[in-house]
């Protein structure tokens, strides 16, 4: 199988909904002639033309805005948001009116439609574009949020989002626009709410989102050479969230580890751990922990933002401790 | 009353004239519904701003689309939107026409185009402008009405649609209804400079019309719609109404923002349908006793709509986790 980056495997899957549904258009700020400051656009305007690749102002709330109209009376927009950190300038139009429309319409209107945009700190771009803000929409009933972790999942959340008639958050991780992966030439869907267990194990199962599973893949290997069995899973979407996946797991390893790069408090990673000490108490033999990124916004120098998000070598002590029953009598 | 072409525009004005009525009938009874303890949560009138919303949507096919505000329930009936959905939707019961799940501020009938009241002030603008994109980029000649209070022209939101709006020359109009009160404060105080000022300066042709003068706004509004559907859109409107009400229907001791005599002005000398039925006697289209007997059905309608609803049942609890994803019955099972 050939190896493509997640910013062609992206933008691959945008150019196949196009050709297939031509009420698919993108909207945002230098997503045309520019392809985005990723250039994960790069062509699709040649292809596509400036009607259905559209640049906007540096206006965030008014093209979000703008989409959801547009979604509700019969086309399908993709929102191109250049960084995750913007979410805060829609969160109105996104939450307020996107979210809340097929509900409050008693189900008579739909918003279909997309937001693509990133997450992941360590690239040296302080507070204001490093956020991983996902849990903040997560939290709001009418959105479903898809977190890739890779081209391969890239390409097959977003087909999968583009089809679906409510408005799904995408978050790609922006330091894995380079990465390579296999993916298939043929056409293929991820569908929503049905994790991937990388790895089987038995000794702890390792919960990692986006950006994540690869650190939790990494510390499993780590922990291999210590004799120590991990399983990884990958839950695609957190909303919806497969839970059947990640409880049969932590009833089968009695220890779980859940590593999300949004910041720990108040998160995702709090958020699956309850659901998991609720629904298989009796099965845990430590209680599950937390991995997310530091309580602090994230800064700007090398030697202070590296240590605020989770690292493989940090996953693998956390699991050590958890393995020795260290965790247990900590209170 | 404007100068009318007075041809076979009789019908076309009764029915104004009717939808006019049927708008402050609606709200008189909504507000004695509220007032009795009979509905739930909070509502906002329309009464005195009628000429505003039937000039208008008259003007438009049923397939042009409009947004709508918290002061909403006479964009929903100028629309086309019937009384018994709409009092079924006021108390929250099944049959309304969000199965209760939306209530006076959330009406939205998508059958006559009503893309839905918003009870964030001006939350509506990137929807209406979004619908208008939707028409260009489908080929479709429909256009979309944008209403909204002269309060919401303080949102930036405004701003960067109408700068959309412009760049792409989307047929959308956006009808500023500038009732003097931006809620409990005078609009003089928060808003710098003139509305339609606001619109010009992205290139926007505006006008200021008389919102009183139900012909004035449908005259206005056809010229604008005809010229919008052959892409010389957008246009700004800004209508010169006034509320009766309060700002929402407990708002009732307003004197430290708006004099009684002022009030007393408007409803005296400037209501809409007052004068609309003057005209249409005057010009020998419709007797008294016609507009009476046209009054006197509507609120033998309203009344049997306001009966229906009250006995009508709410939507069975199970339903309080529908409609949040289309592909999922139950989102919380």
């Amino acid at each position: 199988m050939r190896n493509i980056t997640l910013s062609q495997a992206v933008n691959e899957a945008l150019a196949e909904e196009m050709r297939r549904d031509e009420t698919v258009f993108i909207i945002g700020e230098d997503v045309a002639e520019a392809g985005t400051p990723f250039k994960v656009l790069s062509g699709l305007v040649e292809e596509f033309g400036t009607d259905r690749v559209v640049d906007t102002p540096i206006a965030e709330p008014g093209f979000m805005g703008l989409a959801v109209g547009a979604a509700m009376t019969g086309t399908r927009p993709v929102v191109d948001l250049m960084f995750g950190d913007f979410i805060y300038l829609i969160m109105d139009q996104l939450c307020n009116q996107a979210a809340k429309t097929h509900y409050m319409s008693g189900g008579k209107l739909n918003v279909p439609l997309v937001v693509r945009t990133n997450l992941g700190a360590t690239r040296r771009s302080a507070a204001q574009h490093s956020q991983s803000l996902h849990a903040l929409v997560a939290h709001i009933p009418g959105l479903k949020v898809a977190l890739p972790s890779s081209a391969y999942e890239a390409k097959g959340l977003m087909k999968t989002a583009i089809r679906d008639d409510n408005p799904v958050v995408i978050f790609e991780d922006k330091l894995m626009y380079n990465d390579k992966a296999p993916v298939p030439e043929e056409e293929y869907l991820i569908p929503f709410g049905q994790a991937n267990v990388l790895r089987e194990g038995s000794d702890i199962t390792l919960i990692g989102t986006s950006s994540m599973v690869q650190v939790c893949q990494q510390a499993a290997e780590l922990l291999a050479s210590e004799g120590v069995s991990a399983e990884v899973i990958d839950p695609r979407t957190i909303v919806p969230l497969d839970e059947e996946t990640l409880l049969k797991s932590a009833k089968k390893t009695s220890r779980v580890i859940v590593v999300d790069e949004g910041h720990q408090s108040f998160g995702i990673t709090g958020e699956i751990a309850s659901r998991i000490n609720e629904k298989a108490f009796y099965h845990l033999d430590a209680p599950v922990l937390r991995m997310g990124a530091m309580d602090v916004p994230v800064p700007f120098s090398p030697a202070l933002e590296d240590i605020t998000v989770p690292t493989p070598e940090g996953v693998a002590a956390s699991a050590r401790k958890l393995m020795s029953g260290e965790m247990i009598h900590a209170a | 009353m404007s100068p009318a072409k007075k041809t076979s525009n009789t019908e076309d004005y009764l029915r104004m004239y009717r939808q006019m009525v049927r708008i402050r009938t609606f709200e008189d009874n909504a507000n004695q519904l509220y007032l009795s303890a009979k509905m739930p949560g909070l509502t906002h009138m329309y009464s005195g701003e009628e000429a505003v919303a039937v000039g208008i949507c008259e003007a438009l096919e049923v397939t042009d689309k409009i947004t709508s505000t918290h002061r909403g329930h006479g964009h929903c009936v100028a629309k086309g939107a019937a009384f018994k959905e709409m009092f079924c939707e006021l108390l929250g019961k099944e049959e309304g026409y969000c199965r209760g799940k939306g209530g006076s501020m959330h009406i939205a009938d998508q059958s006559n185009g009503n893309l839905g009241a918003n009870a964030i002030v001006g939350g509506s603008m990137g929807i209406a402008t979004g619908s208008a994109f939707t028409a260009k980029l489908l080929g479709r000649d429909d256009v979309t009405v944008c209403f909204f209070g002269d309060g919401a022209t303080a949102q930036g939101l405004m701003y960067e649609v109408m700068n959309m709006a412009a760049l792409w020359k989307l047929p959308v109009i956006y009808a500023c209804e500038n009732n003097g009160y931006s809620e409990y404060t005078a609009t003089d105080e928060i808003a710098a400079g003139s509305i339609p000022a606001r619109a010009e300066a992205f290139g926007i042709e505006a006008h200021s019309v008389n919102g009183q003068d139900v012909l004035a706004v449908n005259q206005l509004t056809q010229d604008l719609v005809a010229r919008a559907r052959k892409g010389e859109g957008p246009f700004f409107m800004e209508l010169m109404t006034y509320r009766y009400h309060g700002h929402h229907v407990g708002d009732i001791n307003r004197e430290y923002y708006r004099r009684k005599d002022e009030e007393r002005d408007w409803k005296d000398n400037k209501d809409p349908i007052t004068l609309f039925g003057a005209y249409l006697t005057k010009e020998g289209i419709a007797t008294k006793e016609n507009l009476a007997e046209m009054q006197a059905a509507i609120e033998a309608d309203a009344a049997a709509a306001v009966e229906y609803a009250l006995a009508a049942k709410y939507p069975d609890t199970s339903e309080v986790d529908m409609h949040v994803f289309t592909d999922v019955k139950h989102a919380l099972a």
